[in-house]
């Protein structure tokens, strides 16, 4: 889950999860990417959603790209001829070329424990499992209100 | 192949427009590790240090270390390194932010400018493409909208370090900016990248760094960010309240110097000042550094009124330079007015207190109404952010201000009401209530500065043991171990900040598993020893003598008027005797032919 209220824009899961990935550090290779906006008091880190209808599975020519038990989307880099179907097919953009390893770069959640969650030092980004509590924003209204009208009684 | 480093420096001569690919030295950066160690000995060995800081012979380099832009803790750090105008010492300047990692993803340890251009350029860095290219649509224009421009005509995702119109007018504490809000702010180094008509690096890089040792710099790496982690300082404290948490603990020490350093250390407004304050009415957002997991960066905003404005900061020092020194309350003018530095391009410690200096002088009468078209007293919140502009295009007043106040003061004929060393402002801790402060501002190879070997660490904070902040005792040895490590912090790419949580063992591991080299925790701090002697040595062939490591009369003579240390002056002669044997210098402060081999210098 991606708090981008709480992210500092230090781009720390881009090198930890570059040096996962291919044991150097090089942001411009990792499957997340820090977008940073002072005036909005924003930065919004961005990786694949893992979504349940992927489209970079559905073009994918040869079959290279599935999605695991655990909800993950993969790419089988044994399958993959590189052709970046993927890339124009992922509506979030979410998926990048390697131009150095010469392959797809997208977020496969570190096999179950994600390096940026573990490395972020705000909490921006945090690996959760998706029930109907955590995504729902309901919940956080009701905190505020729970807030202002304690204030209010006091 | 080479590990940390890249191995390449780019030499970009403006007189001739030429751009060279050399080879990085890799016996000099075993010795000198990088950034400000390795600068230094390029300025050694290039520039004559007697040289006019403003002449085509002197050079402006820009380094980074062996650890920037890799996974180490808070490791986006590079070094700015020329001779200073501020002062005529060796100049070195750190800056965090994010261009420092962009320049070596593009393939380079560090850029040597030499020359000057008759024109204003800038210098385009994509990869192996590297080209200077005309900046004379950009002279004149703010650090926010050079930065602004640059990035629509270069590339969106490049970085930008620039100089803002203080730099372009030579204002002597002009600062180099990077990614708008980051400086490498003191003794006017932007002044002479302007000098050189340079008014921008914008790099973009798209390779990789690779660690000699993956697997032991990742444990590294690791073991020193759960150490920041859970340190009460780089944990909580600073990410909480940023810098400005020391406003309220340094007045409770009556160290906080207030009113040009004539009032004491007691500052009866320090607490409208605070970070705490800071956070309760204009924070916006926490901001870090390229890799950091400490986020002290403060995004701050006056939402309305006369001083509305949007920016970063500012830093306890800056804060302390506009509030207590300048007797200011105020805190959105003290904003505001940082917020100006940081668009002009000048350092807020210097400003502030050639301000503070500026009221001083105005309120003994020697400094007239007619001269700066008003009064100028103590207190006064619209001065601040008005001269501070005024400063930052040499406007009317600000012209003389923009010299600093050493020469401000001496040109009426009272230098010493310059709260300065070496002609460089010393910031924010006063030496009467911290003696260690005060032994290192007098011994600083740049003059007045607080991150040469800060002990108002161990001295006011208990890090790593505490210290009574009122003895002498000591000192020497303490300075010189935080000096040395200081330099090495400085010079292999990461931030000083890192020292409240971790030490030279950690940084050690960092460096050996990046760089594979077989260096002993000792060999590393001996490193820094060598950087800070060359320093010196650079200092001594410039001009200065022993009679230089000095401090304001003020703080030798007149004691501390209140607080815990009521009654005391600096105790310098005794600390500066101690301080040079441990160095292994001589009377006159000089390295021993013996230290020297000793250091392989």
């Amino acid at each position: 889950m991606i708090s981008p209220e709480k992210c500092i824009g230090c781009r720390t899961c881009e090198l930890i999860c570059s040096f996962g990935k291919y044991k150097e550090f090089n942001p411009r290779n990792a499957a997340v990417s820090v977008f940073a906006y002072d005036e909005a008091a924003l930065a919004v880190p961005l990786m694949c959603m893992q979504c349940e209808e992927p489209s970079c599975m559905k073009v994918c020519p040869t079959f290279a790209i599935s999605k695991s038990e655990d909800g993950s989307v993969l790419i089988d880099s044994s399958k993959c001829i590189g052709c970046k179907m993927c890339i124009s097919a992922c509506p979030v953009g979410n998926i990048s070329y390697n131009t150095i390893q010469k392959e797809m770069v997208k977020c496969n959640l570190c096999e179950g424990e994600p390096k940026c969650a573990e490395f972020c030092p705000s909490g921006a980004i945090a690996y959760v499992e998706a029930t109907a509590t955590n995504l729902d924003k309901k919940k956080k209204m009701a905190e505020k209100f729970k807030e202002l009208f304690g204030e209010v009684n006091e | 192949m080479m590990f940390g480093w890249t191995g390449k420096l780019l030499r970009v001569n403006l007189t001739d427009g030429t751009i060279a690919k050399e080879a990085l030295n890799i016996e000099d950066a075993r010795k000198y590790l990088g950034g400000r160690g390795l600068g230094t000995k390029m300025i050694m060995d290039e520039v004559d240090p007697k040289v006019d800081p403003f002449s085509p012979e002197n050079k402006l380099i820009f380094m980074t270390g062996p650890l920037t832009g890799t996974l180490a803790s808070s490791g986006g750090r590079y070094e700015v390194v020329s001779k200073a105008p501020l002062t005529g010492t060796i100049g070195a300047s750190n800056s965090g932010g994010h261009f420092g990692p962009e320049l070596k993803y593009a393939g380079y340890d560090g850029i040597i400018f030499e020359g000057e251009s008759d024109k204003p350029v800038y210098l385009y860095i994509n990869d192996d493409e590297v080209e200077l290219r005309s900046a004379e649509h950009l002279w004149g224009k703010t650090v926010f909208d050079t930065t602004d421009e640059l990035l629509k005509e270069t590339a969106e995702d490049a970085r930008v370090a620039c100089i803002g119109p203080g730099g372009e007018l030579k204002v002597l504490f002009a600062t180099v900016m990077n990614d708008k809000n980051r400086a490498a702010g003191r003794s006017g180094l932007g002044a002479v990248m302007g000098s050189k008509k340079l008014k921008a690096v914008v790099a973009r890089g798209t390779k990789s760094i690779k660690a000699a040792k993956p697997e032991e710099f990742l444990e590294s790496c690791t073991d020193a960010r759960r150490k920041l982690k859970e340190h009460p300082v780089t944990g909580t404290g600073l990410p909480t309240y940023g810098t400005e948490i020391l406003v309220n603990i340094l007045n409770q020490s009556g160290a906080l110097p207030t009113r040009n350093w004539r009032d004491g250390g007691y500052f009866e407004h320090a607490e409208e000042t605070s970070g705490e304050a800071l956070v309760d009415k204009y924070l916006v957002k926490n901001k870090g550094c390229f890799g950091c997991n400490m986020g002290c960066g403060r995004v701050t905003r006056i939402p309305d009124g006369k001083f509305k404005g949007f920016g970063e900061g500012p830093e306890y020092e800056a804060g302390w330079s506009y509030g207590a020194d300048c007797g200011v309350s105020d805190l959105a003018a003290i904003c505001k007015a940082n917020f100006i530095c940081n668009e002009l391009g000048i350092d807020p410690i210097t400003m502030g207190s050639t301000i503070a200096c500026a009221m001083e002088l105005y309120e003994k009468g020697l400094i007239k109404r007619e001269e700066i078209g008003g009064s100028l007293n103590f207190g006064d919140a619209d001065a601040i952010v008005e001269l501070t502009r005024k400063t930052g295009l040499r406007e009317g007043f600000g012209n003389k201000l923009a010299e600093g106040s050493y020469r401000l003061a001496e040109s009426y004929g009272h230098p010493e009401l310059s709260m300065s060393v070496k002609k460089q402002e010393m910031p924010a801790y006063d030496g009467r209530g911290v003696q260690g402060m005060g032994l290192e501002y007098a011994t600083s190879n740049r003059g007045g500065c607080h991150v040469r070997g800060y002990l108002t660490s161990p001295e006011i904070l208990g890090i790593p043991a505490k210290l009574d902040p009122l003895v002498t005792e000591d000192k020497a040895g303490w300075l010189k171990t935080f000096q040395d490590l200081t330099a090495v912090v400085d010079s292999v790419g990461i931030c000083l900040f890192t020292t409240f949580g971790i030490g030279l063992k950690e940084i050690s591991d960092m460096l050996r598993g990046a760089t594979g080299m077989d260096l002993s925790d000792e060999d590393v701090l001996k490193a820094g020893e060598r950087i800070w002697n060359l320093e010196r040595l650079f200092n001594l062939k410039a001009g200065f003598t022993k009679k230089d490591d000095t401090l304001p009369e003020r703080l030798l003579k007149e004691p501390l008027p209140n607080g815990p240390g009521k009654g005391k002056v600096v105790e310098l002669d005794t600390m500066l005797k101690e301080y040079y044997e441990v160095r292994g210098w001589d009377e006159a402060g000089v390295p021993t032919g013996e230290k020297k081999k000793e250091l392989a210098l």
